[in-house]
């Protein structure tokens, strides 16, 4: 539930749902997020433009020609959270190549966590990651949690260019990098799928908010090969 | 279609087409774009007759030499540009923004650059031949999507133009003159109270410079480090245009157009969508002073801005 609403500048609503990052306040954040969405599809509500959902927050931009901070506030308030739109999350398995030229940064995470390659990986690759956001650059998912013993600051110094299709870990979350991008993420491994497709225009985007993601690890002929 | 198009013979430093900007699309990481300077944007299609929501040419600092092939066109360039039309003829004419020009078969304009101003805008009568990607026609070079496959227009390429209705186009004209104003007003951000009371007073009171580090993303700013006395950090969040974020170094940090569409630094502040157009024609050097404002006067600023627009819009009904 929302704990806080405010204005983000005068043509955005902040609203807060709590200062903890779990997955039942990032469910409620879902939930506020698709109602909201359903409206803005069905034309019910006019002037807004985006609704950003976060690990904890939802911000509603909208065009301040046709709508103002207490209307947009006001229909946000009135909500009718409708739970079982969240019902059609997926369960997502993602393949992952974890060699040397792909996980860039294993010995960095063995020297800080004291712990080998293989254990990281194992540990990495036996949970079940929950979806909390997409975003930062188009697709990427901020996945989470990662087990406790392989968690880690991010790099010192970010890199420039993170390849394409990097997997990384910082804290408690990991993430895709769906472009090249600077970043300063832990990258363990690269994926040769596709998170990202601007080519399919209903679905562009695989892994979604609430959705669940598995990682399963593949050699570097599979990953060569993978799109063939 | 029709084979009407711009031969690109110079591209430009950074020239893309924008429109009004790519929504809905935030909560899977892709920004709106659209154009920097949305005031001009409007004007210089409304100078061609053209809905306000078609798609234009934004260039910035220098812009593009293009050559007009296979038919005659009107159009229109608005910002503070210096440009030249060179005739098929070998005849120059300095251009003149705000006021509409016929070109002719293989006549051609050169964008030779911005005038203490970072973009400007050019428009045909009819538009481009263009397609939407998700309701929008704007170049998003950081999701390659949009016109011209999310990329910006590199020499050689060509544009192709819709079939303009030439009876239509009488002479049009706006008395549009930039006034030079560097107060930028900004509503307290969300983690305004992160930072120290001298830097709070600091961040209202002292000015702050654009640096080098200015591009359609955002604006670096120097000047002064705001020091943050909680976190510098916060759990990621959605940002919007004018969000104000200062990262640990304490150099605040201005969101424009393709601003990632989260982000994990406080927000000291916000400018006001009034005042986005402005910030963004600041170029590198330029001094700026924040101005707090409440809610309620930012909308009143807005609606005065509004207005401001369209009566520049009717002048050429």
């Amino acid at each position: 539930m929302i704990k806080n609403i405010s204005n983000l500048g005068d043509a955005a609503v902040y609203c807060d749902f709590g200062s903890s990052v779990n997955e039942k306040i990032n469910l409620s954040v879902i939930s506020y997020f698709n109602s909201l969405s359903k409206l803005v599809k069905e034309n019910k509500i006019n002037g807004i433009d985006n609704i950003t959902p976060s690990y904890n927050k939802l911000i509603i931009s909208f065009n301040l020609s046709i709508t103002n901070y207490s209307e947009v506030r006001k229909i946000v308030l009135d909500l009718n959270i409708n739970k079982e739109i969240n019902s059609n999350h997926k369960k997502i398995k993602i393949p992952v190549c974890c060699e040397d030229e792909f996980g860039l940064d294993f010995n960095r995470l063995s020297h800080k966590t004291k712990l080998s390659k293989e254990e990281i990986l194992e540990l990495y690759l036996n949970e079940e990651y929950f979806c909390y956001m997409t975003g930062f650059i188009a697709g990427m998912p901020f996945l989470g949690d990662i087990n406790n013993d392989i968690r880690c600051d991010r790099l010192e110094t970010p890199r420039v260019k993170v390849p394409k299709g990097s997997v990384g870990i910082t804290d408690k979350f990991s993430n895709i990098y769906t472009f090249e991008s600077p970043g300063g993420w832990n990258i363990i491994g690269n994926t040769p799928q596709k998170i990202f497709d601007k080519s399919n225009l209903e679905e562009p985007v695989l892994i979604k908010p609430g959705d669940k993601v598995n990682f399963f690890q593949i050699s570097k002929e599979d990953y060569l090969n993978w799109n063939e | 279609m029709s084979n009407t198009y711009f031969e690109i013979l110079r591209s430009g430093i950074n020239t893309t087409i924008q429109d009004k900007g790519r929504n809905h699309m935030h909560h899977i990481g892709i920004a709106v774009s659209g154009a920097i300077d949305q005031r001009n944007y409007k004007l210089s299609n409304k100078l061609v007759n053209n809905d306000l929501s078609e798609a234009v040419i934004e260039f910035a600092y220098q812009g593009p030499l293009l050559k007009l092939k296979n038919g005659k066109i009107n159009l229109s360039i608005t910002g503070d540009v210096l440009f030249k039309i060179i005739r098929k003829n070998s005849n120059i004419e300095d251009g003149i923004c705000y006021k509409n020009y016929i070109l002719e078969d293989e006549d051609q304009i050169d964008i030779i650059s911005t005038k203490n101003s970072v973009y400007g805008y050019l428009s045909v009568n009819g538009g481009f031949e263009l397609e939407k990607v998700w309701n929008s026609y704007s170049t998003n070079t950081k999701a390659n999507v949009g016109s011209n496959n999310g990329k910006k227009y590199s020499t050689k390429d060509k544009i192709f133009i819709k079939n303009s209705d030439l009876k239509i186009n009488k002479e049009k004209k706006i008395s549009y003159k930039r006034v030079p104003d560097n107060i930028i007003r900004v509503i307290k951000g969300t983690n305004f109270d992160f930072f120290s009371s001298e830097s709070q007073n600091i961040f209202f009171k002292r000015e702050f410079s654009v640096t080098k580090l200015a591009d359609r993303m955002g604006i670096r700013l120097s000047g002064h480090k705001l020091e943050n006395i909680i976190s510098s950090n916060i759990k990621s969040e959605g940002l919007v245009r004018g969000a104000i974020q200062v990262p640990a170094d304490g150099s605040p940090i201005i969101m424009l157009s393709d601003h990632g569409t989260i982000g994990g630094y406080p927000k000291i502040g916000v400018v006001i969508s009034a005042d986005l157009d402005r910030i963004g024609q600041l170029i590198p050097g330029s001094i700026l002073n924040f101005k707090e404002v409440s809610l309620e006067e930012a909308q009143n600023i807005f609606k005065a801005y509004r207005d401001e627009t369209n009566k520049y819009l009717n002048e050429c009904n």
